[in-house]
């Protein structure tokens, strides 16, 4: 059985779209809080298109970096048919945060593939619980589409072991070294993301 | 690479494996370091670079790397080489010879292992090496342990005059973990390089006098596995089942079966075969855990050590836990663990090239191209094997394009004569292991038209420089080779060598078109760099007017992932067959400007994007 004091959480995506950088400022922030840390990645060519996924476990003492299928305590989604793709990580009924855009491979575009008609009811059918959002609209709006990955850790900040402020403090530290100019702008869209994960939720809870 | 100062001794850091040994390599007072990127090892000697106090170099082959490490050793220095797995079969030549001489300044040759192939055409399993070339081999499980067996590996070099084996899988060079850092210590030679012809030049009298003494070394460096610390014993609870593990498959042990007896191998060759023997008489059954091969079990079997191994686990891929504990489980009788949700089925995303990649051009052109043969290399460029272009037929080896075109040209059969053979290859590969296959070509009169695409950068691994760039690890100025003069000085005629633009499809497809013709070698150059390095330059993006698009497709064989289908349409034609209409897109925040797709697009439907209004995403 899955050692109750680990938790396990598996960011996925595409690579290109900051889901190894958002699951390093999240590793970051558990080890602010004296845990034990490991992370690692699924990501073969990530730079080419291809999918990535990154394990996260943190704990007193973590042993094996890899989440074992079934385990995972939350599953962060980067994009919809990634989420689908990967919800059977989870523990039975857990908790799905996913941007709902749509990124298409080629092998979709020129007909070998089809795109899952309904990702997000897919994953609800199979009994997990599901926040979903349009990050990557969020992120536009705000200026800036690589803010996607803020978004999305915003998104995460209700739902992790400890306070929010310790994972915006870890996102706002990295910026603050490399680019100061970017820090408002990653807060906002950190809050963003947190409000629009907190409508998605509410949604889900009255619909 | 810029110089960093590096964390002060007793900081805590999140390190990947790769991350880790570079911080022990410097620690260890090492003074030369070199490799050729290869993925999972590239960020070893990457990260070694921003160190100071330690020469770093990318080589142009994994074997010039280690022979630049041994002169290193020879000299009496510290010194580090790295590389995937296949580089060193490329090495190899050199270390069947280093291990008869051995070193005087420590060596330690890091090998990463792509188990579970992330990125590499075969899965090999690297401790064989230690075997054939009687060198220990040290097996880290994750980045302390990586970053301690650096440290160690350089003084046991040194001190029994070996170099030493760090073997590592992708479930270390690419995880992160918490590493506790220490002190650098400078390793000054004093003696400088002492001639001792008798021990460093391997003439057949020499080396037959060197080959006992490394059957004498065996012996030691057995005897010093059958103590070393990094073979330890946990003997557990629960003696049902013992297990001897190394690497990350002793982490998926513990992981699984916390309260089993477990023999940890962190110095895996020579065997601890004493060791081992007196742990299997502790328990009932004995479980060998290893990434790939069969081989401690082998050597157990062999030695009268009962025990299993593959003949329950698998021989490819990673013995994680959710593979470990159905197979224990079986093994025990008892009952299998319900697999857990099954993943639903979702579409495959493979690897794609690039928005804008130079190789798209010349991919599109080869797929109109009917009759020819494509013998492909190692690199961003395999990719063409893969849709929409389905051009590219065949890839071994870095450099192998060359010598398998002259193959296909010189083997070809009846059915085959009036095929047109030809071979792609990058500026690093060709550097690599390429050059040598085209002057066979040449000398040997064969008939192959040679693709040489330059995009100054080793591409797949990051966009690393190399030779043809002329820019050096720490990103300095470096001479630069000329590729066009390159070739004709092994041969190639002047006429016979193009440099071509690949975004400008009508004269790469006549170039293409009118060299295979010609039944000599040809080479032709194409000029672009990689889109993910600093030498590129964004043009201005680009947008689809609906209106105007009529559905032909044109653009979308063009393979740019910036284009997307958004309405197919069935229709029958005036001559009675029915094709399918794919209406387009593009994702203007993608789009770079490399004008590729424009040029097929016959109604003129694809624009400058107007940048005065919002850029819109593409809906699906």
């Amino acid at each position: 059985m899955p050692d109750s004091n680990i938790t396990n959480i598996l960011v996925v995506g595409i690579g290109g779209q900051g889901v190894m950088t958002a699951t390093e400022i999240l590793a970051e922030a558990a080890i602010a809080l004296g845990h034990d840390v490991k992370k690692t990645e699924v990501a073969g060519m990530a730079q080419r298109g291809g999918v990535v996924s990154s394990h996260l476990r943190f704990g007193p003492r973590v042993l094996s970096p890899q989440i074992m299928p079934g385990t995972a305590d939350l599953l962060v989604a980067f994009e919809a048919a990634e989420g689908m793709r990967w919800c059977h990580m989870l523990r039975p009924g857990g908790l799905v945060l996913m941007n709902t855009a749509r990124l298409v491979p080629p092998v979709v575009d020129i007909g070998l593939y089809d795109y899952p008609e309904d990702p997000l009811a897919e994953i609800k059918s199979r009994g997990y619980q599901l926040h979903a959002f349009d990050a990557m609209e969020i992120a536009l709006s705000l200026g800036d589409v690589r803010l996607g990955n803020t978004v999305m850790l915003g998104a995460m900040a209700d739902h992790l072991p400890f306070p929010a402020g310790v994972l915006l403090e870890s996102i706002l530290k990295r910026f603050r070294a490399r680019k100061p100019q970017m820090v408002e702008l990653n807060q906002k869209a950190f809050e963003a993301g947190r409000a629009a994960e907190k409508a998605a939720q509410h949604e889900e809870e009255t619909a | 690479m810029a110089a960093v100062m590096p964390a002060p001794s007793q900081s805590r850091l999140l390190l990947s494996g790769n991350e880790a040994v570079a911080r022990a390599v410097w620690e260890s007072g090492c003074k030369v370091a070199a490799a050729y990127p290869g993925t999972p090892s590239t960020e070893m000697l990457e990260v070694i670079s921003t160190y100071p106090d330690i020469y770093s170099e990318w080589s142009v082959n994994e074997k010039v790397s280690l022979e630049v490490a041994i002169g290193a050793a020879f000299a009496g220095s510290r010194s580090f080489c790295c590389m995937k797995h296949v580089g060193m079969n490329v090495a190899s030549d050199a270390l069947m010879t280093l291990t008869l001489t051995g070193v005087i300044g420590g060596l330690v040759i890091a090998i990463a292992d792509d188990v579970g192939l992330s990125s590499s055409q075969n899965e090999q399993d690297s401790r064989f090496w230690g075997r054939f070339a009687h060198v220990p081999v040290f097996e880290p499980a994750d980045s302390q342990e990586a970053y301690e067996m650096t440290k160690l590996a350089f003084d046991f070099s040194e001190k029994f005059q070996v170099p030493v084996i760090l073997r590592m899988t992708t479930r270390i060079n690419h995880v992160k973990g918490l590493v506790t850092v220490g002190e650098r210590v400078a390793h000054e030679n004093a003696d400088g390089f002492r001639k001792e012809p008798a021990r460093w030049v391997m003439t057949p009298a020499g080396a037959g006098k060197r080959i006992p003494l490394m059957f004498e070394r065996d012996k030691t460096l057995r005897a010093e596995a059958e103590t070393s610390p990094l073979n330890s014993v946990d003997s557990g609870t629960d003696r049902r089942v013992g297990f001897v593990a190394s690497g990350p498959a002793w982490m998926h042990v513990k992981e699984s079966f916390p309260d089993a007896p477990v023999l940890k191998l962190g110095f895996s060759c020579p065997i601890p075969l004493e060791k081992i023997r007196a742990f299997a008489a502790t328990v009932e059954k004995l479980v060998i855990v290893e990434e790939v091969e069969p081989l401690v079990e082998t050597e157990l079997k062999a030695a009268g050590i009962d025990c299993l191994g593959k003949d329950i686990l698998p021989r490819q891929g990673e013995l994680a836990p959710n593979v470990l504990k159905p197979a224990i489980a079986k093994l025990l009788g008892e009952p299998v663990p319900e697999n857990l949700a099954k993943p639903a089925p979702v579409f495959p995303r493979p690897p794609t090239m690039c928005v804008a990649c130079p190789h798209l051009g010349v991919y599109y052109t080869l797929a109109q191209i009917k009759n020819i043969t494509i013998s492909g290399d190692i690199g961003c460029y395999t990719l063409g094997a893969g849709h929409p272009w389905n051009a590219l037929d065949t890839t071994i080896s870095m450099g192998a394009s060359m010598g398998i075109a002259l193959g296909l040209d010189k083997g070809r059969g009846t059915a085959d004569k009036d095929k047109r053979i030809l071979a792609v290859i990058g500026d690093s590969t060709f550097l690599h292991m390429g050059m040598q296959g085209l002057l066979d070509i040449v000398y040997n009169g064969g008939n192959v038209t040679v693709l040489l695409l330059d995009n100054r950068a080793v591409g797949m691994t990051g966009g690393q420089d190399n030779p043809g760039n002329g820019r050096d690890i720490y990103g300095n100025p470096a001479p630069r080779v000329d590729f066009a003069k390159l070739v004709e000085s092994l041969g190639v005629k002047k006429e016979r060598i193009h440099v071509v633009d690949p975004y400008v499809l009508p004269k790469l497809f006549k170039t293409i078109r009118d060299e295979i013709k010609i039944p000599e070698v040809s080479v032709i150059i194409t000029d672009q760099p990689c889109v993910l390095i600093d030498d590129y330059k964004k043009q201005k993006p680009y947008e689809v007017i609906d209106d105007k698009c009529t559905g032909c497709g044109n653009c979308v064989d063009v393979g740019c992932p910036a284009i997307h289908v958004t309405r197919r349409e069935k229709v029958i034609k005036p001559s009675g067959k029915e094709v399918e209409l794919q209406f387009v897109k593009i994702e203007t925040s993608a789009c770079t400007g490399c004008n590729l797709c424009v040029q097929p697009c016959a109604p003129e439907a694809i624009v400058h994007a107007d940048l005065t209004k919002p850029i819109r995403l593409v809906k699906h």
